[in-house]
């Protein structure tokens, strides 16, 4: 079950991207939090205790919402838009490096 | 003599929009440094792209104000030197360090308009950090920006004018809203009374929107206290406290907050002196009516200086710029400043009204659960908060933190601070405001190692 539900631009252009290896589409005009978090329950999972997180504030304030790329880049869910192509990776034992 | 840097402004929603607006109208050409995409700041922040709502769908009754501020911005054009998407982490002396697609630049400033804003402040209760809950801010933007809902049924809890806003905007927008737990019993309340003839219009459509949730079926509670969200890996119900009953509602989304807390670490890097401020719990960068801080050539507008809201914030940011303005030596009008500073003044009875009407509920303080992570970033409990306060007999913010590394994650304490602030107070026996405050440090927001590229724009080395 998808943590978000889109209730506008459903028909918009699709961004393909993929989340752990899987493949997904994403609207133009997603955020990277708003794109994965509509197929899936989480971003990331905590260094320390390995808990679930998926944001909170979505607003650039409490970053929470950092996910990695498969390519090891870090970005902020909230603040970023959806690019074509994007590996996100949201579990540790799925992280490079 | 080397020309004048020029003024940066920081952010972009009214009050920095009105700010620039005004040096601009004076033949100034401004830097505005915004985070954000396009101009709006959060309340009138703009979609990334078109979804086929207008204005009026996205902001309501405050779609005349969001169209105006996004058009009299865009009319600016090259007026304004403009940088979307761009982060400021560091200033000193003159010089900020802004950060855009991963180029630093180095920017001279003469004149400094700090108008960074608000988040949602919290405490802590036990499965704030499960997904699914957001603040209630966030929630606003999932809906607003993204056109998102946050869940298929959903629960807003906390206080402030922002709790049955933003329930009445899902409800509206087709979402199923399944409570709205605020924490204020209804004596409070009838602060809205001294509320109504300063802004008849704001609290009658306040009383409507909670009169159109209670037809809809909403449950509307109030007084609730020990809260709890609870689900394994999201949320899938909340416990709440009321009339001496526990009562549990199931729901997949939880919208949460406190009223708001200001953006102050620009404020601190620029070395503003500031002051405990009892109405907001927080300490407070100082600021004359006129927009001027404690340092000179360093002004402060808008929510990041004291929460007021979106009007009192367009206003602020217009007075502010018009003491640069006099304080540069240019013409300025000065009836129109006055003008301003009364209207502010009439804003903040009115929201001095609005906080009583939705306090904040400082006594939660005394009862976070020992379980619940005060610190979401670097995962530490109220408990473990409360044991190093007594082992090692804390009494400062900054001590607490050095001990505990509360606040010392990647939000530098925007989420933890007010909490961890009123749970030492409470623990030690203080006052709020006699706890100390979280020092700023820079880069004030995470910024990538690789940061290779860095361009000086400033004009001439300021030889320091």
């Amino acid at each position: 079950m998808p943590l978000l539900h889109r209730l506008v631009r459903q028909d918009s252009a699709v961004v393909p991207f993929t989340i752990d290896g899987v493949p997904c589409n994403g609207r133009a005009g997603d955020t990277v939090l708003t794109a994965v978090l509509c197929h899936v329950e989480q971003l990331r999972e905590t260094e320390f205790s390995g808990a679930a997180r998926a944001g909170f504030c979505q607003m650039g304030a409490c970053q929470d919402c950092w996910v990695q790329l498969a390519a090891g880049e870090r970005l902020r869910a909230c603040t970023t838009e959806l690019a074509e192509g994007m590996h996100i990776v949201t579990q540790r034992g799925l992280r490079h490096g | 003599m080397a020309e004048r840097a020029p003024p940066l402004i920081v952010g972009a929603g009214p009050a920095g929009i009105r700010a620039a607006a005004t040096l601009a109208a004076a033949g100034l050409r401004p830097v505005v440094v915004d985070e954000g995409h396009a101009c709006g700041g959060q309340i009138y922040r703009q979609p990334l792209a078109q979804d086929g709502r207008d204005d009026r769908a996205r902001y309501g009754s405050e779609a005349g104000k969001a169209a105006l501020l996004h058009r009299d911005f865009a009319a600016l054009g090259p007026d304004v030197d403009y940088r979307p998407n761009t982060l400021l982490w560091n200033l000193r002396d003159g010089t900020a360090d802004v950060l855009r697609d991963g180029v630093n630049h180095r920017v001279g400033y003469d004149g400094l308009i700090l108008a960074t804003g608000a988040t949602d402040r919290v405490l802590p209760i036990p499965g704030w950090t499960l997904p699914g809950v957001f603040t209630l801010g966030g929630a606003q933007i999932a809906l607003k920006a993204q056109g998102c809902a946050i869940g298929r049924r959903v629960v807003f809890a906390g206080s402030g004018p922002l709790l049955y806003l933003v329930a009445w905007q899902y409800m509206k927008a087709g979402v199923e809203v399944a409570a709205v737990l605020d924490a204020a019993p209804l004596s409070a309340k009838l602060n809205l009374l001294r509320a109504l003839p300063l802004a008849p219009d704001i609290v009658l459509r306040g009383l409507r929107m909670v009169a159109a949730l209670g037809l809809a079926g909403t449950r509307v509670q109030l007084g609730v206290s020990s809260l709890r969200i609870e689900g394994k890996d999201k949320v899938s119900r909340i416990v709440y406290q009321s009339g001496g009953r526990e009562h549990r509602i199931a729901c997949d989304g939880v919208a949460y907050g406190l009223n708001l807390r200001s953006e102050t670490q620009a404020a601190d890097l620029a070395g503003c002196a500031f002051r405990f401020d009892p109405r907001d719990r927080a300490h407070l960068p100082l600021r004359e009516a006129s927009g001027r801080s404690s340092v000179a050539g360093v002004y402060l507008a808008g929510d990041g200086a004291r929460i007021a809201g979106a009007d009192a914030a367009e206003a602020a940011g217009e007075r502010a710029a018009l003491a640069l303005l006099e304080d540069r030596g240019l013409p300025h009008d000065a009836a129109r400043a006055a003008a301003l500073e009364l209207r502010l003044a009439k804003i903040d009875r009115l929201r001095g009204a609005l906080e009583a009407a939705f306090p904040f509920p400082a006594h939660w303080a005394a009862e976070i659960a020992d379980d619940a992570l005060l610190c979401r970033c670097e995962e530490i409990s109220a408990g473990e908060a409360r044991r190093a306060i007594g082992d090692y007999v804390l009494t400062e913010m900054n001590r607490l933190k050095a001990i505990t590394r509360i606040g010392m994650g990647r939000c530098q304490g925007r989420m933890c601070a007010a909490a961890a602030a009123e749970l030492l107070a409470v623990q030690t026996q203080r006052d709020i405001g006699a706890v100390g405050r979280l020092r700023a440090q820079a880069p004030i927001k995470p910024i990538p190692l690789d940061v290779s590229l860095s361009v000086d724009e400033r004009q001439h080395d300021p030889a320091h």
